[in-house]
């Protein structure tokens, strides 16, 4: 068992605006890019051009269909997940040997490699399925975000977000301290009625989706125009009158 | 709590090197970081143009592209016979010498006997200069399959089309309207543009049959059935000219609405210089359409003459054109189309914007304001791959143009060197003669029969019968009917095939199993019908097998390039831009850069324009190409660093310019000035500028067209008119087709295969981490698309009662297919889809036999045939749009049967063999120490 600390210093964290999220799979690709080259063993891919390719991925993009029936306007949504950061982190509570920690100073969650003795046990114990074992290094795996790019004082300031951030093209992705009412994130967060994933479970994600916005109202003309001509005699007469006007 | 130390500032490269991405046809800048001389990783380049730092999945994925098994490695000679895959790594010196050979004696006895095409090639304006010299007509690239109706359309319409010619005005428009897949084409400006929609609260409209990628996060979707928008897009010019919701300021000044037509003749009523004539409403005088001080009438009357807006009011106010009278076969109600023309009108009109920026037009005068009617379009190959795609284009844009959203404030906006009028541009040359250059650039547009390419004795001068009776506005050439003209000698034979980055044996041909069959054919002496084939390629795809000759080329970070403004630009609405590519890492292999193989082709030739009097080569490689070719006197392949290396757009070469375009980014921004931002096409200080940068010599204001006076000569030639008559068989078709507005007609297919037993659409789209066959040989890539099941509405699942892991006969009038099938509710009921390009070859790429992408992917081109179905009259018809010849992928009709589960997809292909072996299996890739 591990334990968390009681409370952090910050709470650092995603948002993900599923209005905007195209599905383009930026966020996962530069993820596994950053990752298989920086924190921990590279992200591994087994089989990788062969008949079952699995490889080690900290962020992957799911689609939905909502089919809502009655005539009613068929919807895809595309959702990314990766780890939420929870507060209350049962991946970490789990851990037999103390690799799976929640820091103190900005509630990451992350996994010490030397510790981690590949047992899976948080894997099982993390109700969003974000976290990988590692096939070549028989390690588990997870979102650090970015931990090695957000305080790197080799990189420029704005470059200090997780890469996935940093890459997403629509701008559907947000990095922030969710602990802190005033930052911009959470001002979205308010703003957009950002949500938690399964809050019945009580682990009190960190990171928020923001939901998509109601969709297909465009049924009826609103105001439908008064026809200025039903045939082309009635158009010349308008264009008359129109061109007058100019 | 034991919390370990970690590093927070681990060394990210030792060095950061940058140039232009090449995983789509997107060419955003990108930093290659290095990590001893190795490439760590990729990320977006914050200062480019085109991407501000974002990168997409393909982008990213980079790294697995340039240490991908696939790569060839050493020119090689073919051992076995055709498509077997066997191979002799032989020296560039014996590559070279028998390329040079065999061309050298083509050229020296009938050039046309070349047929050279590219494919995804980026270098066109150098790779058509060498054609040229070498003299074949037989050249053009890709575009005559991908999205030529939309370039053709619009510059026939307005001077320029979407992606490269222009774009939405992200930053102002308030309703964006996209029709059908756009996610292959401009796709991170496209994110980054919908993004900033989103950021503002502005509305997006999604009009394709399938609800994925842009359309999932579209305010309103409409399920378009394929083939129909052109429909749709005519019905909502007749909704918007019923109600008066025209700009017809825009409209008198701007656009040839108020030119007279003769009713006679159909052409234009013009003066003694030949210039177009209105009525002015002031003086009701003829009076030329720029001359100052005009008021062009857009109700003049004028005996036996009706204005363009006048014939159009008479065609799109028939109740033909109603919602109610389109809504059936557009798969929509009547009363949702009514929406979308009434949304479209009240966010032109009455959201309309104003820029207080002052400007003057080219008849002189002067506005104190920019009005902008911020309703914006785009589409690319959706509804462009129809046979009746470019009278949908025209239609699209012709809706732009009566809204008065081109060029404008919140509208979509052109980018330099766009617009540019069709006088602008080139027509087509043909005449080819031994040992001599063609007369002129291949590609280019006609003004009438007069300029197409023909023989003296009236059949297609070029092979692939680009710019004849049979599709007279083929701008991008016919590479789909290349292989199956010259293999049937139609209009005649050809000695070498060059093809260069296109894998015309598998996923870029129409009746795959039946151009196989083609290149691989002997005739009665045993000898192959296409005597020879040439390939350049980076990667082992399958055309590799189909080739004698095989010229290895580089991956993307190990070569030159320019992205020129002569060529494809990525230039944004306020800026002219262009880029290089550069060897940031050294090829571990024994490869070249292909416009480098070309010029040392060239010059072994010793080719015109290539050679200097005494044989000796001008330019020894491609990088010397780029900085020292000069196109017209000042004018070359980059626009940037010039002369003493202050200079933009015109100078003398500069050899320092490679270094300055390195040290600044990989690319040369040039912005237009403020005032000439928007309504370039008569914007006075626009074209001053353009001048300057030699887009042009003197400033081409001109008017967009409407009513576009070369399709009506091609119309009247086919009514008995002119000297260049069109054959018999092809009048009827000509007189339908080359309407000069816009038209609506069924696909092609629609009235050669019944609809009751083909009742469904088949489309593919292109996901937005893949790009054609290139990202399977990427490890990270294909773990997102591997394989790619059809994807069937709930009607179509409901009705053969389909279950999760059922699979499918599919079946065209061509062909059938077997292939697994899933449900995708967010579907037109009467359309199945798959992703593009995902299905292999086994022994292709460097993947497994029993790679899914081989088993379980598939084609969709096994069902679409080249030609039409046989006519019995002995012709052989190219399932093309017969105005410009682009490929109608997207006519396929089906139907859909279920059948037991199946180990594989069918039809089954023998393996090819692998000349470069299979990849290892698996990969810990870590560069850094």
């Amino acid at each position: 068992m591990t334990a968390l600390p009681q409370s952090t210093e910050r709470k650092l964290g995603l948002v993900i605006d599923l209005d905007t999220c195209v599905g383009c799979h930026a966020c996962v690709i530069s993820c596994k890019g950053w990752n298989t080259e920086n924190y921990g063993a590279p992200l591994s891919d087994m089989d990788a051009y062969g008949s079952e390719p699995t490889g080690t991925f900290l962020n992957r993009v799911h689609s939905f269909e909502i089919e809502p029936g009655c005539g009613g306007t068929a919807q895809t949504v595309h959702f990314p997940k990766s780890c939420l950061h929870c507060e209350d982190a049962p991946c970490v509570t789990v851990c037999p040997t103390g690799a799976s920690y929640k820091r103190a100073e900005d509630g990451i969650v992350l996994v010490n490699e030397d510790a981690c003795i590949g047992c899976g046990l948080c894997a099982w114990a993390c109700p969003y399925g974000a976290r990988e074992m590692d096939a070549a290094a028989g390690v588990m795996k997870k979102c650090t975000l970015c931990v090695d790019r957000i305080y790197n004082e080799n990189l420029p300031e704005d470059d200090r977000v997780p890469a996935c951030v940093r890459t997403c093209p629509a701008g559907a992705r947000y990095f922030g301290d969710l602990g802190d009412p005033g930052s911009a994130v959470s001002q979205l967060v308010a703003s957009r009625g950002g949500f938690d994933l399964m809050p019945e479970l009580g682990t009190k994600p960190v990171n928020k989706y923001l939901p998509p916005r109601p969709k297909d109202r465009l049924k009826a003309a609103s105001h439908p125009p008064v026809p200025v001509s039903q045939d082309s005699k009635g158009f010349f007469a308008w264009l008359d009158r129109a061109l007058e006007k100019i | 709590m034991n919390q370990p130390r970690i590093d927070l500032s681990p060394k990210v490269s030792d060095e950061v090197r940058k140039t232009t991405c090449y995983m789509c046809a997107c060419r955003c800048g990108i930093n290659v970081h290095l990590k001893d001389g190795k490439v760590a990783y990729i990320e977006g380049n914050r200062d480019h143009p085109v991407n501000r730092g974002v990168l997409c999945a393909k982008g990213s994925a980079g790294i697995m592209q340039i240490n991908a098994p696939s790569r060839l490695r050493a020119p090689l000679r073919r051992t076995g016979p055709r498509g077997s895959g066997q191979f002799q790594e032989i020296s560039w010196e014996e590559a070279l010498g028998t390329a040079s050979d065999w061309l050298g004696q083509i050229r020296r006895t009938d050039p046309s006997r070349l047929a050279f095409f590219t494919g995804r090639d980026q270098s066109q304006s150098f790779t058509s200069f060498w054609a040229q010299a070498f003299g074949t007509p037989n050249y053009a690239a890709h575009g005559g399959f991908c999205s030529v109706n939309m370039a053709a359309a619009g510059i026939y319409t307005m001077g320029g089309a979407f992606w490269e010619f222009g774009q939405p005005d992200w930053d102002r428009t308030k309703l964006f309207v996209l029709f059908g897949v756009a996610e292959d084409h401009d796709s991170n400006p496209i994110k980054m543009g919908i993004g900033k929609l989103k950021a503002r609260g502005a509305r997006m409209i999604g009009v394709n049959p399938i609800r994925s990628g842009y359309n999932a996060v579209a305010d309103d979707w409409f399920g378009i059935t394929p083939g129909t928008d052109g429909l749709l897009i005519l019905s909502l010019i007749h909704c918007l000219m019923a109600a008066g919701q025209i700009d017809l300021e825009y409209l008198a000044r701007y656009t040839n609405a108020p030119v007279m037509v003769d009713d006679a003749t159909g052409l234009f009523l013009r003066n003694d210089d030949n210039k177009p004539l209105v009525i002015d409403r002031v003086t009701g005088d003829l009076m030329a359409f720029d001359q100052p001080g005009v008021r062009p009438d857009l109700n003049g009357s004028y005996p036996g003459h009706r204005t363009v807006l006048q014939l159009m009011a008479e065609r799109y106010l028939q109740p033909d054109h109603t919602p109610e009278a389109v809504a059936d076969r557009c798969g929509i109600p009547a009363e949702r189309i009514r929406a979308l023309a009434d949304e479209i009108a009240r966010v032109a009109f009455q959201e309309a914007i104003s820029l207080e920026r002052s400007w003057t037009d080219f008849r002189g005068e002067r506005h104190e304001r920019m009005v902008g009617r911020p309703v914006a379009f785009h589409a690319m190959r959706g509804i462009s791959a129809h046979s009746n795609g470019f009278q949908t284009c025209r239609a699209l844009h012709v809706l732009q143009i009566l809204l008065g959203s081109v060029d404008v404030p919140g509208g979509f906006r052109f980018k330099p060197p766009y617009p540019k009028p069709v006088e602008a541009h080139p027509v087509p040359h043909c005449k080819a003669r031994p040992d001599l250059p063609l007369d002129g650039p291949h590609l280019g547009f006609v003004h009438g029969p007069e300029h197409l390419a023909l023989k003296d004795d009236g059949t297609p001068a070029r092979i692939d019968k680009a710019f004849s009776w049979e599709n007279p506005l083929s701008v991008h050439g016919l590479m789909h009917m290349v292989i199956s003209n010259a293999h049937a000698g139609d209009p005649y034979p050809i000695d070498t095939l060059f093809l260069y980055m296109a894998n015309m044996s598998w996923n870029s041909s129409m009746n795959t199993r039946g151009v196989i069959d083609m290149l691989t054919d002997t005739d009665e002496k045993g000898d192959y019908v296409i005597p020879r084939i040439i390939y350049s390629d980076a990667y082992s795809s399958e055309m590799v097998a189909y080739a004698d000759l095989v010229l290895p080329d580089t991956t993307y970070l190990e070569r030159h390039d320019c992205i020129s403004l002569l060529d494809r630009p990525i230039s944004e609405a306020e800026a002219a831009a262009d880029a290089i590519r550069w060897p940031v890492i050294e090829p571990d292999r024994d490869v070249r850069g292909f416009q480098t193989v070309l010029i040392q082709l060239a010059n072994l030739m010793e080719l015109p324009g290539f050679v200097r009097e005494d044989g000796a080569p001008i330019y020894k490689d491609y990088a010397d190409y780029i900085v020292n070719h000069e196109r017209r006197p000042g004018i070359g392949p980059l626009s940037g660093f010039r002369g003493n290396g202050d200079q933009t757009g015109r100078g003398m070469p500069n050899p320092d310019q490679l270094r300055r375009y390195i040290e600044t980014g990989g690319f040369h921004i040039a912005h237009v000035p403020a005032g000439a931002e928007y309504y370039k096409a008569w914007n006075k200080d626009y074209q001053e500028w353009a001048v300057g940068m030699g887009f042009y010599d003197k400033p081409q204001p001109y008017v967009f067209q409407l009513y576009v006076e070369p399709m009506r000569k091609f119309q009247r030639a086919a009514e008995g008119h002119g000297e260049r008559q069109p054959p018999e068989h092809l009048r009827d078709q000509l007189r339908q087709v080359m309407d000069p507005l816009p038209i609506w007609y069924p696909p092609l297919e629609d009235s050669r295969v019944d609809p009751k037993d083909y009742p469904l659409h088949a489309l593919t789209q292109r996901p937005m981490a893949m790009y054609h066959s290139w990202g399977t040989q990427n490890a990270w890539l294909r773990q997102i698309h591997g394989h790619n099941p059809l994807y069937v509405s709930r009607d179509v699942w409901e009705k053969h009662e389909f279950r999760e892991g059922d699979w499918a006969r599919v079946t065209s009038a061509h062909g059938s297919i077997t292939v697994p099938v899933a449900l995708h509710g967010a579907l037109n009921p009467h359309t199945v889809w798959t992703w593009n390009a995902i299905g292999k070859r086994k022994g292709a790429w460097a993947l497994g036999e029993d790679a899914p992408e081989a088993t379980r992917g598939f084609l969709l081109n096994h069902l679409i045939h080249e030609l039409q179905p046989p006519r019995g009259d002995g012709l052989r018809w190219s399932n093309s749009d017969p105005i410009t010849g682009q490929a109608a992928w997207f006519d396929l009709r089906v139907r859909i049967e279920k059948v037991a589960p199946q180990d594989e997809a069918g039809p089954p292909f023998a393996p090819i063999a692998s000349p470069v072996g299979q990849g290892p299996k698996n990969l810990t890739w870590k560069v850094g120490k």
